[in-house]
């Protein structure tokens, strides 16, 4: 049965859709802190999160996307064009969601809106007023009496009132209750109906990651430590768990990092097959979460650095 | 369309998903040349990936269960009959087999087996 080859076509144009954002080996130092020669990309289309322990660069690659400050080497393109070459072009495509408005925060939604309209060409003020609605946000009263909820609402409302193609956040969720959070979940995913729109976040909150994130992307001290589909992250790794007499040196390396108690370890793998092939059944597998990964991939790291200080 | 997903299960979802579709379409309950909602919306509606989502079509796509209309949508693949009926018999097939392991497993023998199909298939 010959099947005509037609449909290959809307797939193929999903899997050769252009990248929105290109970082490569990107580098920056101030002071103890290095974020050390970065690569990833983000597919057109999707949502990547951003994830790591506080101060581990996730800020400093966001800000450095949006040139709040500067590189020091490496390469930066949004929307396949060099966003510094490109700065003013690029960032009018960009909705950017850094903080909440607090120095602008003696101004009403509607006067703050009046203030940054004007930068915009691609302005719209009935796209403005139509997510206002949706958000139930007051226009008249100053944003300095907005709750947190209703700050971030009102940044991402004006970030998106601007037929922004890329989705820049840094942080939005977490200052956010459970319920509002749920909300601007759901408002993410149905943003991303459009196949044009790309979002970027950065977040501590991993489980928020886990259930809208298409990629995720994890820095650790300044380094990339994987950058994935989420698929592929809950496919590789895996918490395993088992007797102590199981544990030797040699076993021991199949783990990111390894801890014991009294009655058994519980240690990560990121290659769940191969760590099969040693343990078979003798163990638990348990589904890692993106905190587990986070974990123990810090565990490992701490544990280096605690033998380098040893040897002195 | 019921799609139902175990975040606890270890089977990894696109399985899941896949599965579920694939048993809908050999009984019957979506119809050949229905519409199946956008990758994209799926993923929406199931709050998974868009990912996620996409692989389930590829591989339902590959084993011949849908077809992907450039610029028209996803919909239920027109079945050969005979493949159908394969499908539907393979299906059947599967879970003996698990019944078989686990009767073997708990040392009920083949006369019993027999026995109880007979039975059961008689209710």
């Amino acid at each position: 049965m010959i099947k005509p080859k037609i449909h290959r076509q809307s797939y193929n144009k999903e899997c050769m859709s252009t990248n929105t954002l290109e970082i490569s080996n990107l580098s920056k130092s101030y002071g103890d802190f290095h974020l050390d020669n970065v690569s990833f990309s983000l597919p057109k289309g999707y949502i990547m999160g951003l994830i790591g322990p506080n101060g581990s660069g996730k800020t400093t690659i966001i800000k450095i996307i949006m040139n709040l400050i500067m590189k020091q080497s490496g390469d930066v393109k949004v929307f396949g064009m060099d966003h510094l070459a490109n700065e003013v072009e690029v960032k009018k495509r960009i909705g950017f969601v850094y903080d909440t408005p607090n120095y602008y925060d003696h101004l009403s939604l509607k006067q703050f809106k009046n203030t940054i309209a004007p930068f915009y060409d691609q302005w719209d003020d009935a796209v403005f007023y139509d997510l206002v609605k949706r958000f139930k946000l007051p226009l008249e009263k100053k944003i300095k009496v907005f709750s947190k909820g209703m700050a971030m609402k009102s940044s991402i409302v004006i970030a998106l009132s601007h037929h922004a193609d890329f989705i820049v956040m840094d942080e939005p969720t977490s200052n956010l209750d459970p319920v509002v959070r749920r909300e601007l979940l759901d408002f993410f995913r149905e943003l991303i109906q459009d196949e044009n729109k790309s979002i970027l976040f950065s977040s501590h909150i991993t489980t928020d990651l886990e259930q809208i994130a298409d990629y995720i992307t994890y820095i650790n001290e300044g380094k990339l430590v994987f950058s994935k589909t989420k698929d592929e992250v809950f496919e590789s790794y895996s918490l395993v768990k088992g007797g102590n007499e199981l544990l030797d040196s040699d076993t021991k390396k199949s783990f990111v990092a390894v801890k014991s108690s009294a009655y058994g370890f519980e240690g990560l793998t990121k290659n769940v097959e191969a760590t099969r092939k040693i343990f078979g059944a003798a163990v638990v597998y348990d589904k890692a979460s993106l905190e587990d990964i986070m974990f123990y991939t810090n565990l490992e790291t701490v544990k280096t650095v605690e033998d380098a200080t040893t040897r002195y | 369309m019921k799609i139902i997903i175990s975040n606890a299960s270890s089977e990894p979802i696109y399985q899941q998903i896949g599965k579920q579709i694939k048993a809908q379409i050999i009984s019957g309950d979506l119809k050949e040349g229905e519409g199946l909602p956008s990758i994209r919306k799926l993923a929406k509606e199931l709050q998974i990936s868009v990912i996620t989502t996409k692989r389930t079509y590829v591989e339902l796509e590959k084993e011949g269960f849908i077809d992907v209309v450039a610029g028209k949508g996803t919909f239920v693949a027109i079945q050969n009959k005979e493949l159908l009926k394969e499908k539907k018999m393979k299906s059947v097939e599967d879970l003996m087999s698990d019944t078989i392991m686990e009767a073997q497993k708990l040392g009920i023998t083949f006369e019993e087996l027999q026995e109880m199909l007979v039975l059961l298939y008689n209710d």
